[in-house]
């Protein structure tokens, strides 16, 4: 399992803020996204806006996930 | 003092936490949420931000880090509200104290440029009709 977290806009439209998926060993953080913008079509247009977060640290989207990871989706910052 | 904090934020208190004797120069930074909206005409009624907080903290530490090492030495606090803020409230505080100005105010600067372009905050306008927008900042 993959532990899957949600922010902001990201968040409302999947529907869940953190979310254990059981994907195959190896999957890559894109396959993930793919995975995900299935259930939710307007994800499509934020892809490129999205950046991905392995367990703290930020990756591209061939990053691969192994089980116990934590894979965070990340909008474009508000803070301030 | 680096972090986030869902309770209204206390500048005084960040002040004492940083100045020393050998600090002859303080500056300090507060966001404060607006009525206005850059990007609608609706007015707001509050703010709301929402942080993943592992990675928040550590990017404001690794900011700390960085002003040091091109400003120090100084001392420096830097604290982000999640949740709800009203109107006119800070909902973000940089307090940087230094020998002297220069340093004082370069370094309070940086570190709210990169808190606002690097940390994973985001904010969220709510108007006063009720609906409410995710608002991204642009870049610098």
């Amino acid at each position: 399992m993959v532990r899957v977290l949600a922010f902001a806009r990201l968040r409302e439209l999947l529907g869940f803020g953190e979310r254990h998926v059981g994907v195959a060993d190896g999957t890559t953080a894109d396959a993930m996204w793919s995975r995900l913008a299935q259930d939710v079509p307007q994800l499509a247009a934020l892809r490129a806006s999205t950046r991905f977060a392995r367990n703290g640290a930020l990756v591209d989207g061939a990053a691969v996930l192994h089980e116990g990871d934590e894979l965070a989706l990340l909008p474009p910052v508000g803070g301030g | 003092m680096i972090g986030l904090s869902a309770q209204p934020l206390d500048p005084e208190a960040l002040v004492r936490a940083v100045k020393t004797e050998s600090h002859g120069a303080v500056v300090s930074f507060l966001g404060t949420t607006r009525a206005t909206s850059p990007g609608d005409p609706r007015p707001v009624a509050a703010l709301e931000y929402e942080a993943y907080e592992t990675m928040a903290v550590a990017e404001m530490e690794t900011i700390a880090r960085e002003v040091q090492d091109r400003f120090g030495p100084l001392g420096i606090a830097m604290v982000h509200r999640t949740g709800r803020v009203a109107l006119g409230e800070p909902s973000v505080a940089v307090v940087v104290a230094a020998p002297h100005r220069g340093a004082a105010f370069d370094a309070c600067r940086y570190a709210i440029d990169a808190l606002k372009s690097r940390v994973a905050v985001w904010k969220r306008e709510i108007y006063r009709d009720g609906d409410a927008a995710w608002i991204a900042n642009t870049a610098p």
